[in-house]
């Protein structure tokens, strides 16, 4: 038994260990409990695409606050983690796109947001000179672009030790227990105590939230990615295309990665996910259309990865209303990469205060929460 | 249609459990990358060994017999595909009333779906990749490579080539390579030097198998005869150069040796192909033996996952002998699994199958003991993932800086992650992390298998959606 942790973050994955990083820094003892090994799930499968485009209202004080520490990220963790940024566009491949990016565009000027703008065909031709021409325009963000994954997950844990983070891993947690003012962790066989913990499990998220007797309705998202072999750099930005799954970049080491949303597989187990190579093959049409020439490069690897998702598609990120002490930090649905940096900070916020200046209310765990008991 | 049994690889294995397959009138798909059947071993067998061929009789008696095996496996009525890249293997869900598996293949730049009650992998092996100072400098390449040239049109090495390591497989080549006219600088033995201590406990097991015997000690004794340059206990060897070879270096116990060196063949010993059946998550075991992973098979050649066998080298490194028993005990057990053969006539027919194999087994204890894995220390600036350029010393690092997870330190060096899929790296970077933890070799495991198997483009993979629809 060990004693003497002010908060416990379950969960390696960047959002345990940006929330790890920040709580240590306001000068909380911090213990991090990993199942597997830093990055294990979807931030090492993730890929990393930091981006404020088009993402839900709800989100954007949030993205754009990481936005701008994306931007001087060195300052958090003492690396650029490899984020460039090459801008984010959206294309518009029909009328109804166009339509729907233009009316978002003045929806979000109307609320003071002006980190999108519209660009025409010409503007985008000179963007992504590699493109075939057709497509009706697109919305564009110059600050978004993308990050190194691996990278990211190493600096991440290196700032976590200096901050004298205590880092376990292997030590997947499978009992919680709530004493008073405390709450009892077991993991792999250790148990640790704290009077606050973070639950940040990713896609395990939702079993955490039950050992504590939080019963949320949250459900899991596979998501596919597909590597290729390098090429000579030729396209900057990150490319996704209006209610088409795509997203297509090159990264900093000259290899295309494809994705866009596309489901894998669940196995059996419930704890991994598989490639659906049928799904895979159909969602090539999109990037095939818009780049041919990706027709002739080889694909390196191709994996899936999970993570929780709720229905609203925003995440969960709050105190928990039915376990006092508890935090919750996950559901990010398949894009809370961009978000570490600002999530961490309200993570530390709450640690240490129990409040945040941020508005949380889209992201209440109570508005997922179910009516079962917990068994 | 639905096969009774895809076979994956069209060597001995996967040719002679074809033949016997359609003998008990199964329906058999057989796919296979290269132009033509024979697998390694017997590689371009077909052609080689036309009427008055002079490479077959240089390529020897073991080679030749390979053209009768081809020829049966034309005849057996099995639905051959050479040409086609399998790169993907899924079982259909659980929930289907009846077992069937689905083999990805690519032909022709085409993507298709080829469906089976069982999967027999007949994959055979690779060679295990040995990483030593300056192995990567153009003018180094495996004794495996060259006997691939030389199967395929019977191009020899220009100039002469030295050849360093240790196994059948070098002293093999080094018998062709001479007969054919091959010039030889050298042949630098990798094996430790207390040949006879070591082999003596095995020798009596062996003699079952005399004439293999006999076969490798001729090799020996024509290289002698021909006053070949012969060096033994041969460590340390470094390739050296600007921009290609130019030089090898190597220790002996009597002290360290140079010379000059265009082309460098290298060879330790063969590894069973295991990427299918790790990236399908059967169980494997270690072979302390063999310093190297192989599936778990029953009896039969069943692996942990029902209806999947292997046979032949992918079951563990036995040759080409042992390969044509698996292949015909695999087939037994193909038979048996679908109900087409009784347990009592199975039960039989494989009395008689591991008859075979354990006689053509008899010389491995032997030689696994003659030509043990190398152990050397690789020195930290010796690259070791080729794809993407990772030295030990940099994986080494890594591996001490937390748990001994080959899949930790795959996502936090890459090595692993390039093309090649950790085919080069996978085994030297699971030494250097049982190194790092002081821990033995047989627990470390190895990192997981992402799909595709084989090289696939993203044009091809799209083809796929085009098949089904
Ligand atoms: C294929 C893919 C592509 C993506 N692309 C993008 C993108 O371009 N842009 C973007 O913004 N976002 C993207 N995302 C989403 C983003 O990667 C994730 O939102 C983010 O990485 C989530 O981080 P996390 O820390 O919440 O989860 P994870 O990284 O999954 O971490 C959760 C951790 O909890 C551990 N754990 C689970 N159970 C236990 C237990 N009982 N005890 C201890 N530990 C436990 C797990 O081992 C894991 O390490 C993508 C996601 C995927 C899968």
């Amino acid at each position: 038994m060990r004693a003497g942790a002010d908060l416990i973050v379950i969960g390696g994955g960047l959002h345990g260990l940006s929330a790890a990083l920040q709580s240590a820094r306001r000068g909380l003892r911090v213990v991090l409990l990993e199942g597997a090994f830093t990055g294990r799930h979807a931030s090492g499968a993730t890929a990393a695409g930091v981006r404020s485009l088009a993402r839900a209202v709800e989100e954007l004080p949030l993205s754009l606050e990481a936005q701008a520490q994306w931007e001087d990220m060195t300052a958090l963790v003492g690396d650029d983690c490899g984020f460039h940024a090459v801008g984010q566009v959206q294309v518009a491949m029909d009328a109804e796109a166009k339509a729907r990016i233009k009316a978002r565009i003045a929806r979000l000027k109307a609320a003071g947001m002006h980190h999108e703008s519209w660009i025409d065909p010409d503007r985008l031709a000179e963007l992504v000179p590699v493109m075939q021409p057709g497509a009706l325009g697109a919305a564009y963000v110059a600050l978004d672009g993308s990050a190194d994954p691996h990278r990211t997950i190493r600096a991440f844990r290196a700032a976590c030790l200096e901050a004298d983070v205590e880092i376990l891993e292997n030590r997947p947690v499978t009992w919680l227990g709530r004493e008073e003012t405390h709450w009892t962790v077991v993991a792999g066989g250790t148990s640790h105590v704290a009077p606050t913990i973070v639950n940040a499990a990713g896609a395990w998220g939702r079993q955490i939230a039950r050992l504590a007797g939080d019963l949320l309705n949250v459900g899991i998202k596979n998501s596919m990615m597909i590597v290729t072999e390098r090429c000579e750099p030729c396209l900057g930005p990150v490319v996704s295309a209006q209610n088409r799954k795509l997203s297509f970049k090159q990264t900093a080491d000259g290899t295309f990665l494809i994705g866009g949303g596309v489901q894998g597989r669940l196995r059996p187990d419930g704890d991994s996910a598989s490639v659906d190579f049928g799904a895979l093959s159909g969602a090539m049409s999109t990037t095939l259309a818009l780049f041919p020439w990706v027709a002739d490069l080889r694909l390196v690897r191709a994996w899936a990865g999970m993570e929780a998702a709720t229905a609203d598609l925003l995440p969960v990120i709050g105190p928990s209303a039915r376990a006092p002490g508890l935090i919750h930090a996950f559901g990010f649905s398949g894009h809370g990469f961009q978000l570490v940096p600002s999530v961490g900070r309200v993570i530390a916020d709450l640690a240490e205060t129990g409040r945040t200046r941020t508005d949380l209310s889209a992201f209440d765990p109570g508005r997922l929460a179910t009516n079962r008991k917990a068994a | 249609m639905i096969f009774d049994t895809a076979i994956i690889g069209a060597g001995p294995a996967g040719m002679q459990a074809a033949c016997d397959l359609r003998a008990r009138e199964l329906s058999v798909i057989v796919l296979d990358e290269q132009p033509a059947p024979g697998g390694q071993i017997w590689r371009g067998v077909e052609r080689n060994c036309q009427p008055g061929s002079e490479l077959a009789q240089r390529l020897g008696a073991e080679y030749r017999q390979g053209a009768g095996v081809a020829r049966s496996f034309r005849a057996c009525g099995a639905d051959y595909r050479p040409l086609s890249r399998v790169w993907q293997i899924e079982e259909t869900g659980p929930d289907a009333t009846e077992q069937c598996w689905q083999v990805f293949v690519i032909r022709e730049g085409q993507a298709e779906v080829v469906e089976a009650r069982r999967v027999l992998l007949a994959i055979g092996a690779q060679e295990r990749p040995v990483p030593f100072p300056g192995w990567t400098h153009p003018g180094v390449m495996t004794v495996g490579a060259a006997q691939i040239m030389l199967k395929s049109g019977g191009l020899l090495p220009e100039g002469p080539v030295w050849i360093c390591g240790a196994g059948p497989l070098p002293l093999l080549y080094a018998h062709q390579l001479r007969k054919l006219g091959g010039q030889i600088a050298g042949f630098l033995d990798t094996a430790p030097r207390d040949t006879v201590r070591r082999g003596l406990p095995h020798l009596s097991g062996a003699l079952r198998d005399w004439k293999s015997l006999a076969k490798g000690l001729a090799w020996q004794a024509g290289l002698r005869a021909a006053g070949l340059r012969r060096e033994t206990g041969v460590r340390q060897l470094r390739a050296e150069g600007k921009d290609r070879l130019e030089r090898i270096r190597w220790e002996t116990p009597e002290g360290e040796k140079t010379a000059p060196a265009g082309v460098l063949l290298i060879h330790e010993g063969l590894v069973p192909s295991v990427h299918p059946t790790l990236s399908l998550q059967c169980e494997h075991t270690w072979s302390d033996a063999q310093q190297s992973l192989r599936p778990v098979l029953d009896a039969w050649g069943e692996t942990t996952r029902r209806g999947l066998f292997v046979a032949g080298d992918a079951a563990g490194i036995d040759g080409a002998r042992a390969a044509l028993a698996k292949g015909t005990l695999a087939a037994v057990g193909i038979a048996r699994s679908l109900d087409v053969l009784s347990e009592a006539k199975a039960k039989q027919a494989r009395a008689a199958g591991d008859r075979a194999l354990s006689k053509a087994r008899a010389t491995r204890p032997l030689l696994d003991t003659l030509y043990p894995a190398p152990e050397g220390k690789i020195s930290d600036d010796v690259i070791v993932c080729r794809c993407e350029e990772l030295t030990a010393g940099q994986i080494r690092a890594a591996a001490g800086r937390g748990s001994a997870d080959p899949n930790r330190v795959k996502s936090e060096t890459r090595a692993g992650m390039g093309p090649c899929q950790g085919r080069q790296c996978g085994y030297t970077v699971a030494r250097l992390i049982a190194e790092a933890h002081d821990m033995p070799r047989a627990e470390v495991g190895f990192h997981n298998i992402r799909p595709p198997l084989k090289p696939v483009s993203v044009g091809e993979l799209a083809s796929l959606g085009k098949a089904k629809a």
